[in-house]
């Protein structure tokens, strides 16, 4: 898509639009053929307005009087045409991503574009928004538009589209007419073999409280009340899943859990004891045996530049077998990261390795990794499979599972469903920083789950 | 009537103090409002003010003495610009660089020509600007207190110090009603969406390192043709580090950019002032203490009383095209 988009250019082939054989040589001549892109990560300028977002680059004159009017309306017209509206004034950067996701695909619109290609776009959306976009490229598809949509989620892929290709390692291995294929038939042209997407998962067997929350209340950067007096407990050999559309508390109480944000009121209980303030910051709760997989794996969970053996040790890197005193023992830390990476089937097992240079699910790996071969009691888990290929996505399940089995007590965070319902024993459903039910997977159905998501409570429904 | 008349010459003196500043610091605001920074102002005012000297000294003529100052620091801007922009370097190291290579060549060269310990001579006055007396200055000066302030302080500057307060507004007007200017905005704070856009980043970048290079050379040449009538080793003495100062003071924005240099400039007339006075109580006035001020408020203001600086998001980082 990159080579489509005059990123780069490729080393043989060609491409034919409307079997016109074109070179695309950069993004301009890209856009002059007709080709809109919206990227996973959104090309947009957060200080901006929308106006100017979109007017960038094609501004229409030296002076930009000229051409926001036009743009102005022309932004009016899509709005109304295809249900985009948005305030040309805002800022960008104030914007709801699915909003600044829109704004992406304003601007490949006023440019005139007739093949839209979406890279991943449902990766950064909540639910409710992505039905949204779909309905637009639905309209945008009855106005004779192109789309290409690239995705790893089979359920978009078969609600969306009329033809699909599969791509594994550069190749096309297959493609197919929606109507004619199945998700099973799709998943293994993905991966090469077969997949179990239902994870073989005995009965639960809570045990002892681990983990309770009493009342928690925790803020944001901004002081905003991101979660909002939630209570809950967590049992040994248990996986709690925290549902809900993102944004509505779940990264700050996970923050909150793990030390890494202290919460305003309320109290947390680690086996029945208070945590002290003291105690609530990331390496003591380490100490006491909780482990976190942090939401952001990019940003948080490892340092990219940093070789795989030093990524697999942080945090832990001031325990004795990493090394005495102020010195490190290289030795220890890099059989350390190779014990890890086979026992997680990273690939390439290579501990000295940049760290930026694994695939996400390997990547993810060794977070997962480096927080449960430490064996804590309690693992809070935040999107373990975010941005992560199918097949690593199975292997992470099952061990996540193990987890339980073994005695464990998880707490799952996860903005898609699929995973909660795969994964959980009991399901909260966080909307708006508070608990709007609690479901058992058995018991309930994704219809269910969303209106709580919506923030129907039990006591209002 | 004294104080008033005191305070005039203050404020007048400001003003010119302040000039440099102004020009050094919307040469910061382009560069860094592109995603280049610019620590090397400092250098750069000193490359401009010994080219306006030397080609002045020549040529005598204080046009190609302008000219030669704005093309020495334009010349500067570029190796800043190839290094950063092209050779994606570390532009700190750069700036940097420029700094300490300016301040010992000026000097060095200086030296060899005029043997004068890196002094050029003295400029005759027709190869300086002259003040310029705005019309009815004269005859409106007798009317109270608005006529002296017409008269003293806004009349009676030279034509670079008109220019630095009128770069403002235009300054102002290019960043954000113009395509170049937008397109400047949205390359400093995300040169990937200007590049999907089909712009050249390198090109806009380049632009606005020229822009810098003629703002900031602007500022040097003040210094030999309106000030000092001749160039002298270390002249700069700091007003590019205090532009920059002034530039995070005012978070990047060309109003509050004058604003600030204004307030610098008039701290430092005041302490020119108050050299040798006596007061009651402390006795004479430390002069050192007030010619500090202008950077302990910078320190102080922006350890958080005037709200967070955020610079523009992809400054001081190289642009490399990759998904």
């Amino acid at each position: 898509m990159s080579i489509l988009y005059g990123f780069y250019e490729a080393d043989s082939g060609e491409i034919r639009i409307n079997g016109e054989p074109v070179r695309i040589r950069s993004s301009r001549e890209a856009i002059s053929h007709g080709i809109g892109m919206v990227h996973q990560h959104f090309m947009l300028v957060p200080p901006l307005s929308v106006l100017e977002n979109v007017m960038l680059g094609a501004e229409g004159g030296p002076l930009l009087a000229e051409g926001a009017g036009l743009i102005r309306k022309r932004l009016a017209e899509l709005g109304r045409e295809y249900g985009l509206e948005v305030n040309p004034n805002a800022i960008v950067g104030e914007l709801s991503v699915g909003l600044q996701q829109r704004v992406e695909i304003l601007k490949a619109l006023v440019r005139g574009a007739d093949i839209l290609v979406l890279d991943e776009p449902t990766a950064v959306l909540t639910p409710a928004e992505a039905d949204q976009l779909f309905e637009m490229l639905r309209v945008l598809k009855g106005e004779r538009k192109t789309i290409i949509f690239i995705t790893h989620k089979l359920r978009e892929i078969m609600s969306l589209t009329d033809r699909v290709s599969v791509m594994r390692r550069g190749e096309m291995v297959a493609t197919f007419d929606t109507d004619k294929t199945s998700p099973p038939e799709l998943a293994d042209a993905m991966v090469g073999r077969k997949v179990i997407l239902k994870i073989d998962k005995g009965p639960a067997h809570p045990g002892r409280i681990a983990l309770e929350a009493r009342n928690l209340v925790v803020r944001d950067d901004r002081g905003v009340v991101r979660v909002d007096g939630v209570s809950f407990i967590l049992r040994e050999g248990e996986i709690l899943g925290v549902a809900g559309v993102a944004g509505n508390g779940q990264s700050e109480l996970l923050e909150a859990l793990a030390g890494m944000r202290p919460p305003s009121a309320g109290e947390i209980l680690v086996d029945g004891e208070l945590l002290t303030h003291v105690q609530s910051n990331p390496r003591a709760e380490r100490l006491i045996g909780i482990g976190h997989v942090p939401e952001d794996r990019h940003r948080v969970g490892l340092i990219m530049p940093f070789e795989a053996c030093e990524s697999a040790m942080l945090g832990f890197h001031q325990e004795r077998v990493y090394g005495r005193g102020m010195l490190f023992d290289r030795r220890a830390i890099i059989a350390d990261a190779q014990s890890k990476m086979k026992a997680f089937d990273v690939r390439p097992p290579s501990p000295l390795l940049k760290t930026a240079n694994f695939s996400g699910g390997n990547q993810q790996k060794i977070v997962l990794a480096r927080e449960i071969e430490r064996n804590p009691k309690i693992l809070l888990v935040g999107q373990p499979t975010r941005g992560v290929d199918i097949g690593a996505i199975e292997f992470i399940h099952k061990r996540i599972v193990a987890q339980r089995d073994a005695g464990k007590a998880l707490l799952l965070v996860s903005v898609e469903l699929d995973e909660i319902f795969a994964l959980s024993d009991r399901i909260i459903v966080l909307c708006a920083g508070r608990i709007t039910g609690e479901r058992r997977p058995e018991d309930t159905n994704a219809q269910d789950l969303g209106l709580l998501m919506a923030g129907v409570s039990e006591r209002a429904a | 009537m004294d104080l008033f008349n005191a305070f005039i010459v203050v404020f007048a003196s400001g003003i010119r103090l302040g000039t440099p500043l102004i020009l050094a610091c919307l040469a910061g605001l382009w560069s860094e409002r592109s995603g280049v920074v610019d620590i090397g102002l400092e250098g750069k005012i000193l490359v401009g003010a010994f080219g306006s000297a030397a080609v002045a000294t020549f040529t005598g003529s204080v046009w190609l003495g302008l000219l030669g100052g704005v093309a020495a620091t334009i010349a500067v801007s570029l190796i800043h610009g190839y290094a950063s922009i092209d050779q994606r370097a570390n532009q700190i190291v750069s700036g940097t660089a420029i700094n300490m290579v300016a301040d010992g060549m000026t000097a060095l060269i200086g030296n060899a020509i005029w043997s004068q310990g890196g002094r050029t001579p003295e400029l005759p006055a027709y190869a300086q600007f002259q003040t310029i007396e705005l019309p009815f200055a004269r005859a409106f000066g007798s009317v109270p207190i608005v006529g002296p302030i017409y008269e003293r302080l806004i009349s009676g500057h030279d034509l670079i110090t008109y220019a630095a307060f009128l770069l403002v507004p235009l300054t102002y007007w290019a960043l954000y009603s113009t395509r170049f200017g937008l397109r400047l905005r949205a390359v400093g704070e995300n040169p990937a969406a200007v590049d999907t856009a089909g712009i050249s980043v390198r090109a806009l970048r380049y632009g606005a390192v020229m822009i810098c290079g003629v703002l900031v050379g602007l500022a040097g040449v003040y210094l030999v043709l309106s000030q000092e009538a001749y160039f002298q080793p270390h002249m700069s003495a700091g007003r590019g580090f205090i532009a920059l100062a002034a530039l995070v003071f005012a978070k990047w924005r060309p109003w509050p950019a004058l604003a600030t240099c204004l307030l610098f400039g008039f701290l430092d007339a005041v302490a020119i002032r108050m050299q040798g006075v006596e007061l009651p109580v402390i006795g004479p006035v430390p002069v050192q203490a007030i010619e500090a001020l202008p950077y302990i408020l910078t320190v102080v203001l922006l350890a958080g009383f005037i709200g967070k600086a955020i610079p523009p998001k992809a400054s001081g980082i190289p642009y490399v095209k990759e998904r």
